[in-house]
């Protein structure tokens, strides 16, 4: 199978700290694969390296056999990479519908326009109705995102990036800090869009229950360095998961 | 719907715009007052192009209003008698240093900016202020004076009726106005609310978010230096002052004083500025704690400004 991601032997260094220990990891194009590990064990770091927040200190990246090591975020969105933060992202002072039509319209490649043809602007519109749609947030379109729930804002941040029509999605614990529905209703809308879309995800997560529901892979970190990788079944049979997952490895 | 609401503000400042000199004569007022309202008003909203449209903190504006100044003035004194000509040469001047210094300091965020335009903005001042054989130095530019409009067979005044000086002031705010509003409302526009609201953000939507930052600033310093030229042909002079921090700070004060989240909000904050100016500067010479008191009030109580709070009240 080909992948479309290539994680080699990356490692960053703060200082004293290995916060991620020489982790490798390869996923595939269409598939949704879930990254785990207690707290602390160099998760969002793995991310950040992956989006481009800043460079590893060591080892290589790849996107569809491309080296994006040294791209600056900008240029990966570019090439197809878009993410969510563990604490949402968005413009709390504009409308659902603004916020989705700036996205829509820097994909478009119109950030530097100052006026759009009429058929751009229909295309703009439809492209954001649609994404309001498949959002669920059509009632809320005309409403600032501040003043939203947490589970709308997700979604609102969510389908922001989605609007880049990303080849690779990055969720940053999608369903942190919210209730049982809100869970459900995130964890649904992301398998739709691995599902019905294709679409390929790469998701840190701490809701068990999700994981094991969406992920086609599972890859295990612990102190920085890979623990296990797998499918569910056998990650949630692996013993050393669990050890570290019980508190044994510490 | 939307264009109606749109429509609407824009409609009120351009009546109570063209009508200025009659009403606030009403009140006590003068012509002269009323251009000096218009000018200062355009220099604050181009501040708050950047300041209340892109969400960065310029504490150095006067230094282009000032090159606007005194780029009007050279051309006038120095190189041919044309308004025209001068204010052209003013927002060229004015525009230049706003791109070199921009390009230097985008990179920078928050009070590190803030600090750094107003470093740039003294370094003009002190070339000013030094450079006497070119600049007059302290004392001022002199010895030159703005010069009836000619367009073909038509001729205007402005040299020396104040009322036609208003309406040619009032012709370019107007499109200055147009011009501004028209970029925030497209594309490029919202690009610039988005990194207000959240550059990393911004920045993961693959907006280059430094070069867009770059544009607002230049966008913004060019059409300070327009308000600039044209305060230079108010006054027929310029001198440092206009391009000191303290005078950026008064744009600053104007902006967030009638609201900076409001596009008409900077032209309110400066009406209300130029009149206290005026009012209190004839009865004592403190007059600045005054506005500085009046200030303080209404961040305290309006922290959206004047405007915003009556925004607030008509969308309740």
């Amino acid at each position: 199978m080909n992948s479309l991601l290539a994680v080699d032997c990356v490692t960053q260094r703060f200082g004293q700290l290995v916060a991620v220990n020489e982790v490798s990891m390869l996923v595939a194009e269409g598939e949704l694969r879930a990254v785990i590990g207690p707290n602390g064990a160099g998760k969002t770091t793995f991310f950040n390296l992956i989006s481009g927040l800043f460079p590893p200190t060591s080892g290589r990246i790849y996107f569809d056999g491309k080296d994006i090591t040294a791209l600056p975020p900008q240029r990966r969105v570019a090439l197809g990479i878009a993410r969510t933060f563990q604490v949402t992202e968005i413009f709390p002072e504009l409308t659902v519908r603004e916020n989705l039509r700036i996205a829509v319209e820097v994909t478009g490649g119109h950030r530097l326009r100052l006026w759009l043809r009429r058929r751009a602007e229909g295309e703009i519109r439809a492209r954001v109705d649609e994404l309001l749609a498949l959002g669920g947030l059509g009632g809320k379109a005309d409403r600032l995102v501040g003043e939203l729930s947490h589970g709308d804002q997700r979604t609102t941040e969510i389908m922001t990036s989605l609007a880049l029509e990303p080849r690779l999605l990055l969720l940053d614990e999608p369903t942190a800090g919210m209730g049982d529905q809100e869970t459900y209703a995130i964890a649904q809308l992301v398998r739709r869009l691995h599902r019905e879309r294709g679409l390929t995800i790469v998701l840190v997560e701490h809701d068990m229950r999700v994981i094991f529901h969406l992920a086609d892979r599972i890859t295990v970190l612990s102190e920085g360095s890979m623990l296990a990788e797998g499918v569910p079944e056998e990650i949630g049979r692996n013993e050393s998961v669990q050890t570290a997952y019980l508190g044994g490895a510490r | 719907m939307s264009r109606l609401r749109r429509a609407a503000p824009a409609s009120l400042a351009a009546v109570l715009l063209v009508t200025m000199p009659w009403w606030l004569g009403a009140v006590g007022g003068y012509t002269e007052l009323a251009t000096r309202i218009v000018v200062l008003g355009l220099a604050a909203m181009a501040l708050n192009f950047l300041l209340g449209f892109t969400g960065v903190l310029s504490f150095g504006h006067a230094a282009y209003f000032g090159l606007g100044g005194y780029g009007a003035a050279m051309a006038l004194k120095y190189l041919a008698p044309s308004d025209a000509l001068a204010v052209a040469v003013g927002v060229a001047a004015g525009t230049v240093a706003a791109a070199l210094i921009g390009a230097l300091i985008v990179k920078l965020r928050g009070v590190y900016f803030a600090m750094v335009t107003i470093a740039f903005g003294q370094v003009f001042y002190f070339i000013t202020f030094r450079w006497d054989s070119v600049t007059g130095g302290d004392d001022g530019l002199t010895g030159w004076s703005r010069l009836p409009l000619r367009l073909g067979p038509l001729a205007l005044d402005v040299q020396h009726r104040d009322l036609a000086f208003y309406y040619f002031v009032l012709a370019l705010f107007g499109i200055a106005a147009a011009v501004m509003g028209a970029v925030l409302r497209s594309p490029f526009g919202r690009t610039l609310l988005a990194i207000r609201e959240n550059e990393r953000r911004a920045r993961f939507l693959g907006i280059p978010v430094e070069r867009h930052l770059w544009l607002s600033f230049v966008i913004s310093g060019g059409f300070a230096s327009l308000a600039g030229a044209l305060f230079a042909l108010l006054n027929n002079f310029i001198d440092p002052r206009a391009l000191r921090w303290d005078q950026s700070g008064n744009f600053v004060i104007m902006a967030v004083l009638g609201g900076m989240r409001s596009f008409w909000g900077p032209l309110v904050g400066a009406g209300i500025f130029v009149v206290l100016q005026d009012f209190v500067s004839s009865r004592t010479e403190n007059w600045m704690s005054f506005v500085g008191l009046f200030f303080v009030l209404v961040v305290l109580f309006f922290p959206r400004g004047v405007l915003g709070v009556l925004r607030r009240r008509a969308s309740a």
